[in-house]
């Protein structure tokens, strides 16, 4: 085991980087991030549309986050692998066929937990909001998401940790994650293979289970400090 | 000022407001009480339309306030609306609570809105406690909080949806202490609310409710000691001395 | 344009309904396996002994923080080659794929499952099992009268959510070879050229399952609500 991580651990870490493209662990973290990131405004706005008082942007909205959640997420890269090219007329990399699919998906799990986070609050808060005479945009953005997005908070690193796993797809297209640079490296060491997938499983285990128990963490301190009042 | 005309309401086939015909005049302190269910909240929220109505009008100075193409928001910022439950932005300290709508619509600058704000919570007795949150404040501070950030709109009308109902029955007092202040002051007020105490003493009027009508209208003195609908009569005896032995 | 004859009959669609056929028995065995295991981890992880519910917490987030295609990696490439040879060259000969795949799919659903067994449980206060003991009940009578009835209508709720996931992850199988629907499509796009009909038919038929299975959810919960105090 130390030979193989001595032989292919940079190449395990940073895939071909510096004489070719960014790969492995650092890519799989990059590729989450990013997506997790372009997925979050998109999450917002399918979240508020779900909860939106007309009917004609709910529906619409309500049927795409229920299709998308309903389907694998290899079939979206797929989709996205043969669709990308179709739509956009030129052939695009791994990479962004990668994470359209993965900001198209998250953005579907991303609304669930946007709507779950609002109307967690209650109805009293934006009702106090409006007799106030704040309108629907105000109050949504003075007093409704500031408490929602805080509530949000270990959601959203538990979707990261998601995002991290799914990221593994990326070895059907032939992306340079972490899983794809394992299944290199085995195909030239060849002899133990259990060893180099175990040392894969564990390299995820280490950051989700980091992530997660951040998470967690996030969620205590937030039962701890309630910031609602409830009255008597 | 405020004048109910033939208003009704259903929730599917269930009544919840029927033929209300009312009129409150600028500066009159009404009350409405009655047993539980009986619709006196919901015709309450009709006002500042947190409630609809499927039948009948309401007007608050001539206009028809339930009319389409009225300005909904302006009509709220008008009015100053208190909730059994407070409902204080959590986010927010009480300072914070009473500037964000003046500010936001734009109706005060910053300074005008902290100004203001600070005068208001000295005046429902809280100004030590302006840089608090919600949850450091008792449930009797942040009623009184809530009223001020009702008042910073400087509203001529104040509804009150049972401001004292979710209290400790030991942080009743300094609430209504607050809301007679306001009626001595002359401000419009319709209180729904389930202490006759202050019922008898600051009402001008009291509306008696059940099932969705007013079943009685009558100055507190003659309401409290000669009801004359027998489910008034029957609401008083129970709430007086439910468990009288006699 | 799009000739959606081309995988409603023919050798396309045969290879299509074969990855469909495959697919869901892939999830029925995985659920056959899963269901007991997560039960056994789910009393693992409450057991009095904290040495076992160590084994069951180690378990839980060993599985949940690898992701399923990792897994899969594991179980055909990895672990065959820690077997001894003659179980190994069986293996190789019988039906590796599949195998590999149900194992790597029921230890994936099992740690999930298991935690909302294990939630479920925990979710009826304690209480509960002291009212039905001073009522008269014996222990396994307080136990089948008063908490299972509970525990299942809070528990069966997440646990359909957990087939529905299933029911997607059947698709990471594709990986190792197994011939599940996501491989039938990709066959038929290679074989001829079209992308748009073999990839609607699979989407068509993910979502026709994942819509039966949210169906029984809502019908479960509709029929038999939990009721809060």
């Amino acid at each position: 085991m130390r030979e193989l991580i001595d032989t292919y651990g940079v190449y395990f870490l940073v895939g071909q980087y510096p004489n070719g493209p960014l790969g492995g662990l650092a890519l799989t973290l990059l590729l989450s991030a990013l997506a997790l990131l372009l997925a979050l405004p998109l999450g917002l706005a399918l979240g508020l549309a779900r909860l939106s008082p007309w009917r004609a942007l709910r529906w619409p909205v309500s049927a795409f986050v229920f299709t998308v959640r309903a389907t694998p997420l290899l079939m979206v890269v797929f989709w996205a692998y043969f669709g990308l090219p179709a739509l956009t007329g030129y052939k695009s990399g791994q990479f962004a066929t990668m994470l359209v699919a993965l900001v198209v998906f998250d953005g579907a799990y991303l609304a669930e937990i946007v709507r779950a986070g609002v109307q967690g609050l209650g109805r009293g808060q934006m009702e106090a909001a409006r007799a106030l005479g704040l309108s629907h945009l105000q109050a949504l953005r003075s007093v409704i998401l500031p408490q929602a997005l805080r509530h949000m908070l270990p959601s959203l690193v538990n979707q990261f940790v998601s995002t991290i796993k799914e990221t593994s797809l990326g070895y059907i297209i032939g992306l340079s994650e972490v899983s794809f640079i394992a299944s290199q490296i085995n195909t030239q060491v060849f002899t133990k293979p259990a060893q180099v997938y175990l040392w894969l499983g564990f390299s995820y285990f280490v950051l989700c289970f980091a992530l997660s128990r951040f998470a967690y963490w996030m969620q205590d301190r937030g039962q701890r400090r309630p910031a609602t009042a409830t009255p008597a | 000022m405020i004048g109910f005309e033939r208003v009704s309401k259903w929730y599917g086939s269930y009544p919840a407001l029927v033929e209300i015909d009312e009129t409150i005049a600028r500066g009159e302190v009404v009350v409405i009480c009655g047993p539980s269910g009986s619709g006196k909240s919901t015709l309450l929220r009709t006002v500042n339309r947190l409630e609809s109505i499927q039948a009948g009008r309401i007007r608050i100075e001539g206009r028809d306030i339930h009319a389409p193409g009225t300005d909904v928001n302006a009509l709220r910022a008008r009015i100053g609306f208190v909730f059994q439950q407070f409902n204080l932005f959590p986010h927010l300290t009480a300072l914070q609570n009473c500037t964000l709508a003046p500010v936001q619509l734009g109706r005060l600058s910053r300074s005008q809105a902290l100004e203001q704000a600070r005068a208001l919570l000295a005046r429902v007795g809280l100004a030590h406690k302006a840089d608090a949150y919600p949850a450091e404040l008792s449930g009797g501070q942040q009623q009184r909080v809530a009223i001020a950030r009702a008042l910073a709109q400087q509203p001529p009308l104040m509804l009150f949806d049972e401001p004292t109902s979710a209290l400790d029955p030991e942080m009743v007092g300094e609430v209504l202490a607050v809301i007679r202040g306001l009626a001595k002051d002359g401000m419009t007020l319709i209180c729904v609310t389930h202490e006759m105490g202050f019922a008898r003493e600051v009402a001008d009027r009291v509306l008696f409710m059940d099932a969705g009508r007013v079943l009685e209208r009558a100055s507190p003195a003659e309401f409290f000691q000669r009801p004359q609908h027998p489910r008034a009569q029957q609401f008083l005896a129970d709430i007086r001395l439910p468990f009288d032995a006699r | 344009m799009f000739d959606p004859s081309l995988v409603l009959s023919g050798p396309y669609r045969d290879l299509l309904v074969a990855g469909l056929l495959l697919s869901l028995e892939l999830a029925a065995i995985t659920l056959v396996f899963a269901l007991p295991l997560a039960i056994g981890v789910a009393l693992l992880r409450m057991a009095p002994a904290r040495p076992l519910r160590w084994l069951g917490a180690a378990y839980v987030e060993a599985i949940r923080n690898v992701p399923l295609l990792a897994h899969m990696l594991f179980w055909y490439f990895g672990a065959p080659e820690l077997l001894p040879e003659p179980l190994k060259r069986r293996l190789y000969e019988g039906n590796i794929e599949a195998i590999s795949a149900v194992i790597a799919l029921t230890l994936y659903t099992a740690a999930y499952m298991a935690e909302d067994i294990r939630s479920g449980m925990r979710a009826i206060p304690p209480v509960q099992m002291e009212a039905g003991r001073s009522l008269g009940l014996g222990f396994l009578a307080t136990v089948r009268l008063v908490l299972l009835p509970q525990a299942l209508r809070i528990t069966v709720p997440p646990l359909i959510s957990q087939t529905l996931n299933l029911w997607k992850n059947t698709s990471i199988a594709t990986v190792i070879g197994v011939g599940e629907l996501m491989y039938q499509a990709a066959q038929v796009e290679s074989a001829s050229f079209r992308s748009f009909e073999p990839f609607a038919f699979a989407t068509l038929s993910y979502l026709s399952v994942s819509l039966l299975i949210t169906g029984l959810a809502a019908w479960y919960q509709q029929r038999y609500p939990v009721r809060h105090f």
